[in-house]
């Protein structure tokens, strides 16, 4: 082909990674307008924005301090919900893993859904490219992303106090989590936990330190990885 | 039951603010970074695949079922918005439909009733 340059991967990325900027542009201005409502400066917001760069573990350290959660708490529950990162990370390593340390160090604070959804589509029906290629795609493919999350929580930020309580905005974060996770459902065993760390979550509500949501989460992961190994021995894992 | 928030402790704050980027960065520079091509062990990997569908909906189900928003009793339309955008994300396997889908309910039944 005449433009698999090194330099047109980037480009094929950018292309491939524009319309996430339709969920990273409106979950930024979420994010923006629930941390500016609970009380954060915009220094804060923006701090927070910028260097914990992800968005399911912001809103849920948000949501945690707002209950009035202990540190400990607050940091291990978000924490637990960017374990996916460890994954993706996992998961990208034989592809990036032969780059400078210093590239694959920006490569890490990149890795968001949508940077790790794009790329490794990417590198494993084009098994024939070279780092150099994967790493430009993959910078590529999150380049407008990055840039609508930092803009766009700073617009709502600054919109911030100025929305009504009638736009029932408390409704915005469990509509978008549960948005995001039913897609996540592809097998019996993601439903299965799901549906244990409901169930626990409901039981273990009373628990003091919000340590509901760390029991239920457990449970569910556990819950989750028995069902595959069942599904395994059964011969009905893909 | 929601107190205007007036802002939280600095010193709290800025000790989550920084925890969570240490720890996020942490988290995905562990094996790009650190780990190589070292083959990881199975029940790690099969257990850190259900980390998102597992922490997020016990994030949510308390939020769906005791709202804040009405001091914590069941809420007909957030209930019903909850379970339109599961049923429509479910269907459509897509997010911004899932969540049009469940803020239209929410609006729509705030509006009606």
């Amino acid at each position: 082909m005449a433009f698999s340059t090194t330099n047109s991967y980037y480009w094929k990325g950018f292309r491939d990674g524009a319309p996430f900027v339709l969920v990273a542009g409106p979950f930024g201005m979420l994010f923006g307008v629930l941390a500016t409502e609970a009380g954060l400066k915009l220094t804060e917001t923006l701090v927070l924005t910028a260097t914990v760069f992800a968005g399911a573990a912001q809103l849920t350290a948000l949501q945690l301090m707002q209950e009035n959660a202990p540190t400990f708490i607050v940091l291990a529950s978000a924490l637990a919900v960017n374990l996916r990162m460890a994954m993706y990370s996992a998961s990208l390593t034989p592809f990036l893993g032969q780059a400078p340390l210093w590239q694959r160090a920006f490569a890490a604070y990149l890795t968001v859904d949508q940077s790790y959804a794009c790329s490794i589509v990417r590198f494993e029906t084009e098994p024939d490219l070279t780092t150099s290629q994967r790493m430009q795609y993959f910078m590529g493919s999150v380049t407008l992303v990055t840039a609508a999350w930092y803009t766009f929580t700073l617009v709502g930020a600054l919109l911030g106090a100025r929305i009504p309580e009638s736009w029932a905005l408390d409704f915005a974060l469990p509509i978008t989590f549960l948005a995001m996770v039913t897609p996540m459902l592809r097998t019996s065993a993601h439903v299965v936990a799901a549906l244990v760390s409901i169930a626990v979550a409901l039981l273990a509500a009373g628990l003091p330190y919000n340590l509901g949501l760390m029991v239920a989460g457990l449970a569910g992961m556990i819950a989750g990885a028995r069902m595959e190994l069942i599904l395994r021995k059964k011969g009905l894992w893909t | 039951m929601t107190p205007e928030q007036t802002g939280f402790d600095p010193v709290t704050l800025w000790t989550v603010i920084a925890g969570l980027a240490a720890g996020s960065f942490a988290l995905r520079f562990v094996f790009i970074g650190l780990v190589g091509d070292r083959p990881m062990p199975d029940w790690l990997l099969r257990h850190l695949r259900y980390t998102a569908v597992a922490i997020l909906p016990a994030l949510v189900t308390p939020l769906v079922v005791w709202p804040k928003a009405t001091g914590g009793a069941l809420d007909l339309p957030r209930l019903l918005a909850a379970l339109v955008t599961v049923g429509v994300g479910l269907v459509t396997k897509n997010v911004l439909a899932a969540i049009f889908a469940g803020a239209a309910t929410l609006y729509g039944l705030l509006y009606l009733l």
